[in-house]
C-alpha cells in the first residue's frame, strides 16, 4: 500500500518537474496578490503589520486553490485516472499519494516564500516563525479538502469557478485558525491552541478527505 | 453479493405498510400532490397564530423594547436553515447508499428552501442588529457560519446545475452535502468556542429557558409554520423535478394527457 503511494508521489513529482512553469505560475500569483494589497490600502507600516497575517494567508489559500485544477485534470484527460480506478490498490491511498505530491509542489513553496512576503509587511520575527508553522500545518488541509472539490468538478464545464465555490467555504476554519495563530503571536499571546486546532483539523482531513475524494472520483468517472 | 435485490423480498407481509412503495417517483408524485395543500394550509394557520402570539400576546422586552419581536422570524428561520441542511444531507446520504432516484430529487428540491431560510435569517439578523448592536453586520462567529451555510447551499445548487447528467449531478451534490454537513456542528458550537458578541443561545434542552413562556411558544409555533412551509415547498418542487426528469415515461404522458 505504501509502495503504491510512493510510486504515485514519485510519478506526480516527475511530471511536475517536467512542467515547471505550471508550478511557478501559482507561486507568482501568490506573490503578486500579496503585493497588490499595500498598493490598495496604502504603505502605512502599522496598518500593513495588522493586515499581514490575513493577507498572506488569503493569498496562500487562493494560490493553493488555483493549483487544484492540476491535481486530476491531466490524468483525467489522458485516461490514466481510469486505470487508477481499476487498479487493485485502494483508490484512497492513490489519492493520498497524489495529494502529498500536489502539496510538495504547490503548498511547500508557499511556506518557503511566505517569510519573504511577511518581511515586506514588516512582520516581527517570532510572528514570522509562527506563520511558517501555521502554513505547514494548514496548507496540507487545504490540499486535502481541495482534492474533494477538484474530484467532484472533474470534466464539468466552468470547473475552475465551480471548484472555488465548493471549496472556499470549507477552507474557512483553516483560515480562521491560521491567521488566529499569527495574530496571537504578533500580540504576544500563546499560540499553542491555534496550532493544535490546525493540527487536529489536518489529522481529521487526512483521515476522511482522501476517501471522500476517492468516492467523488468514482462518481465523476461513472 | 447479488447486484440486484429481488423485488419479492421487499414485499411486506399482508397487513404491513410497504415503505418502499413511495420511493418510486411514479407513486410519490400523486402522494406529494395530495399532501402539498394540507401542508400549505397548516403553514398558513400556524404562521397566523405564531405572528399573533409574537405581535400581540408576547410581552415587551425589558432591554430591547419592541425591536426584539423580529426574533419570531429570525430564530425559527435560523433553526430551519440548519435543520433543512441536515435533512438534505440525510436524503443525499440515502441516495448515495441505496441508489434511489427520489432521494436525490428530494435533496435538490430542499436546497432552494434551505437557502431561502438562511437568507431570511441573515437579513432579519441585520435588521435586528441595527437597533440593538448599532450595526448591520458584525463578523461574529455565528453570523459568519450562517453566511458560510448560505455559500454551501449555493455550492450545492451550482454543482447540481453544472452537471448535465441528472444522476451524476445528484450523486456529486450528495457527496458535497455530506462533506458540508461538517459545517453544521461548527455553526452550532461556534458560540461556545469563540465566545463573541452574539448572545448565547437562550433556548436549550438541558436547562430552563431564560425567556417568557409566551415568547418561547411564539417561536416554536413559527418554527412549526416554517417547517410545514418547507415540506409543502419541497414537495411542490420535487413534483416539478419528477415531471422534468421522467418526461419520457408513459405515466407522465398519461398524466399530462389527463390534466389537459
Amino acid at each position: 500500500m505504501f509502495r503504491v503511494m510512493r510510486v504515485v508521489i514519485g510519478r506526480d513529482l516527475l511530471l511536475a518537474m517536467r512542467r515547471r512553469s505550471d508550478v511557478a505560475n501559482a507561486l507568482l500569483f501568490f506573490i503578486i496578490v500579496a503585493s497588490l494589497f499595500p498598493l490598495g490600502v496604502g504603505p502605512e507600516p502599522n496598518l500593513l503589520r495588522t493586515i499581514a497575517p490575513g493577507v498572506i494567508w488569503v493569498a496562500a489559500l487562493l494560490a493553493s486553490m488555483l493549483a487544484l485544477g492540476r491535481m486530476f485534470a491531466s490524468d483525467y484527460a489522458d485516461g490514466t485516472l481510469e486505470q487508477m480506478l481499476l487498479a487493485s490498490a485502494p483508490l484512497g491511498w492513490i489519492v493520498v499519494g497524489k495529494a502529498i505530491a500536489h502539496w510538495l509542489v504547490s503548498g511547500l513553496p508557499l511556506v518557503v516564500l511566505a517569510p519573504v512576503l511577511a518581511l515586506q509587511f514588516d512582520l516581527a520575527t517570532d510572528a514570522l516563525v509562527v506563520m511558517m508553522v501555521s502554513l505547514v500545518l494548514g496548507t496540507p488541509s487545504l490540499t486535502l479538502i481541495g482534492a474533494i472539490g477538484a474530484a467532484l468538478t472533474l470534466g464539468v464545464r466552468g470547473s475552475g469557478v465551480l471548484t472555488s465555490l465548493l471549496v472556499l467555504p470549507l477552507y474557512v476554519p483553516v483560515l480562521i485558525m491560521g491567521t488566529g495563530a499569527v495574530d496571537a503571536a504578533a500580540g504576544g499571546v500563546t499560540v499553542q491552541a491555534h496550532l493544535l486546532l490546525l493540527a487536529a483539523f489536518l489529522v481529521f482531513a487526512g483521515a476522511f478527505a482522501p476517501w471522500a475524494a476517492a468516492a467523488a472520483l468514482r462518481i465523476s468517472l461513472d | 453479493m447479488p447486484r440486484f435485490i429481488d423485488v419479492e423480498t421487499l414485499r411486506p407481509a399482508p397487513g404491513r405498510i410497504n415503505w418502499f412503495k413511495y420511493s418510486s417517483p411514479q407513486t410519490f408524485f400523486p402522494l406529494a400532490g395530495a399532501a402539498v395543500p394540507w401542508f400549505a394550509a397548516a403553514a398558513a394557520v400556524l404562521c397566523a397564530v405564531g405572528l399573533y402570539i409574537g405581535f400581540f400576546v408576547a410581552p415587551t422586552d425589558q432591554q430591547q423594547g419592541e425591536a426584539y419581536r423580529i426574533i419570531f422570524i429570525h430564530v425559527p428561520a435560523a433553526w430551519m436553515s440548519m435543520f433543512i441542511y441536515l435533512v438534505m444531507a440525510f436524503w443525499a446520504g440515502v441516495g448515495l447508499v441505496l441508489n434511489t432516484r427520489l432521494s436525490g430529487m428530494m435533496a435538490s428540491a430542499l436546497a432552494p428552501t434551505g437557502a431561502l431560510f438562511t437568507f431570511i435569517a441573515l437579513w432579519t439578523g441585520a435588521l435586528w442588529g441595527k437597533p440593538t448592536w448599532g450595526t448591520w453586520w458584525v463578523w461574529d462567529a455565528r453570523l459568519t457560519s450562517e453566511l458560510i451555510l448560505l455559500f454551501l447551499y449555493f455550492g450545492f445548487m451550482a454543482l447540481t446545475a453544472a452537471i448535465d447528467d441528472p444522476r451524476r449531478a445528484d450523486r456529486a451534490a450528495a457527496l458535497f452535502a455530506l462533506v458540508g454537513v461538517v459545517n453544521i456542528p461548527i455553526i452550532y458550537f461556534s458560540v461556545q468556542w469563540w465566545n463573541t458578541l452574539h448572545q448565547g443561545a437562550s433556548v436549550s434542552l438541558t436547562r430552563a429557558p431564560t425567556m417568557a413562556a409566551t415568547m418561547l411558544a411564539g417561536m416554536i409555533v413559527m418554527a412549526l409554520a416554517f417547517w410545514m412551509y418547507s415540506i409543502a415547498a419541497a414537495f411542490a418542487r420535487a413534483r416539478c423535478i419528477i415531471l422534468e426528469r421522467e418526461r419520457n415515461s408513459d405515466w407522465v404522458a398519461q398524466y399530462i394527457e389527463a390534466s389537459k
